[in-house]
């Protein structure tokens, strides 16, 4: 158990930009939230997995819809609220604390927005390690755990019950009705034990931000390398560096589906990456050859700071160096690489973690 | 009949001004240093042009100003308004409060009178809830006489503006029409806070604008000319006096849009990189199509982010007045600081005591410039490396701005531009135009005027093409009312918002044109 203060705020919001992987919506409505809250009600507890009791009830939080609706039409801060006094009532018994279901991009900060108004404490864990488009793209569904019953609010005090056959559906009709409640909604979601999340989540992962986070930040200062520092605090490799030379965008059904043309330089001198990605990056090709691909992590760093820019950041002449991370060993199952894995998005690739595609050719099947 | 123009950009060390005949010739030109009120620089710059040129002032009709002042005013936190937030969008947007994440001795000067109102739309353009009309009569009563700038924003402005203009309607019906009223959604785009706070920006610059313009006007009528003043935008494009002192958060970043502007005509060349070489920095936008190209990110002014169109620019810390340093270890350092205005009593060859960049280049034998004997002391090795690392300098920095690794032509301008040599990596072929050091004012001098409407179509009452010829026509129209000449107008910026839930096919339409005035 620890205090999260300001300072703690600002650096899980870097390392949740990382962990983002290029999507997951810009941290920074969430980490304003936040720190307004903290402002309000004083620092957020944080608790390890292990310190909740196995029959407490756990409940994640997150907002859904357009992260384009959410950096316009700001949250009050009470939808959370309404969806958690909502779901406690449904369940009839307390809710003991609450949790990022997604630790990548704006998601991560969200639940302690929520935490310092309701004085809950946040787990130190989420349930993709990374960010994904959807609901049941999380490792609670690789474990059999059920999305709802969930509550969808809006800012206006609309309040939605889903109970669905499973989280394929959830995802279904959460989606239909964010849009008619204005595009950008929060969720109360996957209510489980304490015993369910210690078996089904991924801990530590707040922790890890922070680290990623005070490593970048303190780089500059302390005259090391901020994307080696990342590395070593991920396990994950350089897989690129150059400059962006070509994006090219197409917005389909909902998600802004693209490829980002990269020229080495340096060692990587005449050689291009592609990156394709889907919001999140999801899959890069040096050349012809795959060198990591979903569920694993492909993030885009500053060359210069280190500071990891999204999708939408990248743009011409943008100098990054690009980095591959292994998932979480949860996505590399069966059902984790079918419930995430490239094919799932359309690419045509047999999943091959990270690490083995440093040392393999991979083509199209 | 001949008809003439000025056009003067006020940098940070240089106020450079140029006078036109019709056919966009240079008749004089100056460079005056940029003054501590800067509005003496650009009388004496004004005074210069017309004792140089014979030039009957009765025939000098227009005159162009771009400026920094409004940076200015932001950066040093004075001469502000005193200004009143209004943000209508309760019971959304409650999570963050107006100014949270602006630098705090900003946030006091201007967040004095903040309020929240219920009201806003959805991104389809529904209303969320009605707007509170009671609460905004009650908090004009409340600000009467305290401010003297109003910021509206209101949330999915940029797909409806009703709130927003009913608002301003209240506060004008009870403050009158002295108040200044700053609306988001002629401002900025999706992105409340990033809009709010450029909004925020806007009303507090208004007085600094309505001075500036004044001292501007005022400074032709000493010398009897009596122009329609004009001020340069951000894309380019020119404002009346009357729009400037409205949005004048729109001029922000004239200058370097002037220097490619002008770069674009002294070579009739409509794509290229343009390095703008000034006393303290180098700025690299990119030519495309004869205007600047603009930024897609949100920009930093003052530590506020804000979210309008500025040119993407890149800046390098490398000018004329640019200190040269040697490590203990015999590094050669160049930078970031620079000797900026007082480059003509600290550097060598003026005998001064700091060497300089300029000092190089005239050890060098590139430019005369000054004494240079004063430099003949410095050894060629030393010299010769100091110049590498100015040209790498220059390079990183354009190969940072171009979109593919094939040369591009480059353009020269500017009065530190000497130190560039002609000979580039990256570039195709290095371009001097004849009046480089002025080529910022000359951009100012030939920019056109421009018309632009924003509003919602019923496209299923004519068809697609048919609204969009509308628009086009209707920009076109307000381009003429503000001074274009028909024969010259081009759609220059359109766009297209489909709203979704609305009957008959609405779609936000945004048409720009310019023309020639």
């Amino acid at each position: 158990m620890r205090k999260i203060g300001k300072q703690e705020i600002e650096d899980i919001s870097i390392g949740a930009a990382l962990l983002g992987t290029g999507g997951g919506g810009d941290p920074y409505i969430g980490k304003l939230m936040a720190l307004q809250a903290i402002e309000e009600f004083g620092p957020i507890t944080l608790l390890d997995a292990n310190e909740v009791p196995d029959d407490a009830i756990v409940v994640p939080t997150a907002m859904m819809g357009a992260p384009t609706v959410m950096v316009e039409k700001i949250p009050s801060g009470e939808e959370a609220t309404i969806a958690f006094e909502s779901l406690k009532d449904f369940l009839g018994k307390d809710i003991y604390a609450t949790m990022p279901i997604e630790a990548g991009g704006v998601n991560s900060l969200l639940p302690f927005a929520l935490a310092a108004k309701q004085g809950l404490p946040v787990v130190d864990a989420d349930g993709m390690g990374r960010a994904f488009p959807e609901l049941q793209m999380v490792t609670f569904y690789l474990e059999g755990l059920s999305a709802t019953p969930m509550m969808l609010t809006d800012e206006k005090g609309n309040a939605l019950l889903l109970n669905t056959i499973d989280s394929v559906w959830a995802e279904r009709l959460a989606r239909g009705a964010t849009i008619e409640m204005g595009g950008s909604v929060m969720l109360a979601i996957y209510p489980m034990t304490g015993a369910q999340l210690k078996k089904s989540s991924i801990q530590g992962i707040l922790t890890l931000e922070q680290e990623i986070g005070r490593a970048i930040r303190e780089a500059k200062v302390k005259q090391y390398d901020a994307i080696d520092a990342v590395l070593e605090l991920t396990s994950g490799q350089r897989l690129f560096q150059g400059k962006v030379t070509d994006i090219d965008r197409k917005t389909e059904t909902g998600f802004a589906r693209g490829i980002a043309k990269i020229e080495g330089i340096g060692a990587d001198q005449g050689d291009t990456l592609e990156l394709f990605f889907q919001n999140e990056h999801l899959l890069a090709k040096k050349g012809e050859k795959v060198v990591c691909m979903t569920p694993d992590l492909i993030a885009v760093l500053d060359a210069d700071t280190g500071m990891p820019i999204t999708t939408e950041g990248m743009r011409y002449g943008t100098r990054c160096v690009v980095v591959g991370m292994p998932c979480h060993s949860m996505w590399r199952t069966e059902k984790g690489v079918a419930t995430a894995g490239p094919r799932y998005f359309g690419y045509e690739f047999d999943y091959v973690p990270l690490e083995q595609l440093s040392e393999k050719e991979v083509t199209s099947q | 009949m001949t008809t003439y123009r000025i056009g003067i950009d006020v940098g940070g060390t240089h106020t450079d001004a140029v006078l036109l005949d019709e056919q966009y010739k240079v008749i004089a030109e100056i460079k005056e240093a940029t003054t501590q009120d800067v509005s003496t620089g650009i009388y004496k710059a004004v005074n210069y042009l017309l004792k140089t040129s014979d030039v009957p002032r009765d025939q000098i009709r227009y005159a162009m100003l771009g400026t920094t002042h409004c940076t200015n005013a932001i950066v040093e936190r004075k001469r502000l308004n005193k200004v009143a937030a209004i943000r209508i969008g309760v019971p959304a947007t409650l999570g963050i409060k107006p100014l949270v994440g602006v630098p705090d001795d900003l946030r006091d000067i201007l967040g004095k009178h903040v309020y929240l109102v219920r009201g806003g739309h959805e991104f389809d353009g529904r209303t969320i809830v009605e707007l509170d009309e009671d609460h905004l009569y009650k908090i004009a009563e409340e600000i009467k006489g305290q401010v003297d700038s109003v910021a509206i924003t209101s949330v999915f402005s940029p797909v409806s503006t009703d709130h927003e203009v009913r608002a301003q309607q209240i506060m004008q019906e009870v403050l009158g029409e002295d108040v200044a009223i700053s609306l988001s959604s002629e401002i900025g785009s999706v992105g409340l806070l990033e809009r709010e706070n450029a909004t925020i920006l806007n009303a507090a610059v208004v007085n600094v604008a309505k001075a500036t313009a004044n001292g501007f006007i005022h400074a032709l009528k000493e010398e009897g000319v009596d122009a329609q003043v004009f001020f340069g935008q951000n894309d380019g494009t020119l404002m009346s006096v009357e729009y400037t002192v409205k949005y004048p958060i729109l001029t922000i970043a004239c200058g370097p849009t002037n220097s490619i502007r002008g770069a674009s005509y002294l070579t009739t060349t409509a794509d290229a990189l343009v390095v703008d070489v000034g006393g303290t920095t180098t700025d690299i936008g990119v030519l495309a199509n004869s205007f600047p190209r603009q930024s897609s990110l949100a920009v930093e002014i003052g530590g506020v982010r804000t979210n309008f169109r500025m040119p993407d620019i890149t800046s390098v810390g490398l000018g004329g007045g640019t200190v040269v340093r040697v490590d203990p270890d015999g590094k050669v350092k160049l930078g970031p600081d620079s000797v900026g205005y007082r480059l003509t009593e600290e550097a060598l060859v003026f005998g001064g005591n700091t060497l300089t960049t300029t000092d190089i280049i005239v050890a060098k034998g590139m430019a005369k410039i000054g004494d240079p004997a004063k430099v003949a002391h410095l050894s060629a090795t030393f010299v010769e490396e100091v110049f590498s690392h100015i040209t790498e300098m220059v390079e990183a920095a354009i190969d940072r701005m171009k979109t593919s690794s094939e040369d591009v032509p480059v353009i020269l301008v500017g009065g530190g531009s000497v130190l560039v040599p002609d000979q580039l990596k990256g570039a195709s072929i290095v371009m001097r135009p004849d009046h480089f050091g002025v080529a910022n004012a000359i951009g100012s001098a030939i920019s056109q005027v421009s018309g632009q409407i924003e509003r919602i179509f019923m496209v299923d009452e004519l068809g697609r093409e048919k609204t969009i010829q509308l628009a086009k026509e209707l920009a076109i129209q307000e381009a003429v009312g503000a001074g274009a000449n028909l024969e010259t107008i081009e759609i220059v910026d359109f766009e297209d918002i489909p709203l979704a839930y609305l009957p008959g096919n609405a779609t936000k339409i945004k048409v720009k044109a310019a023309g020639d005035l």
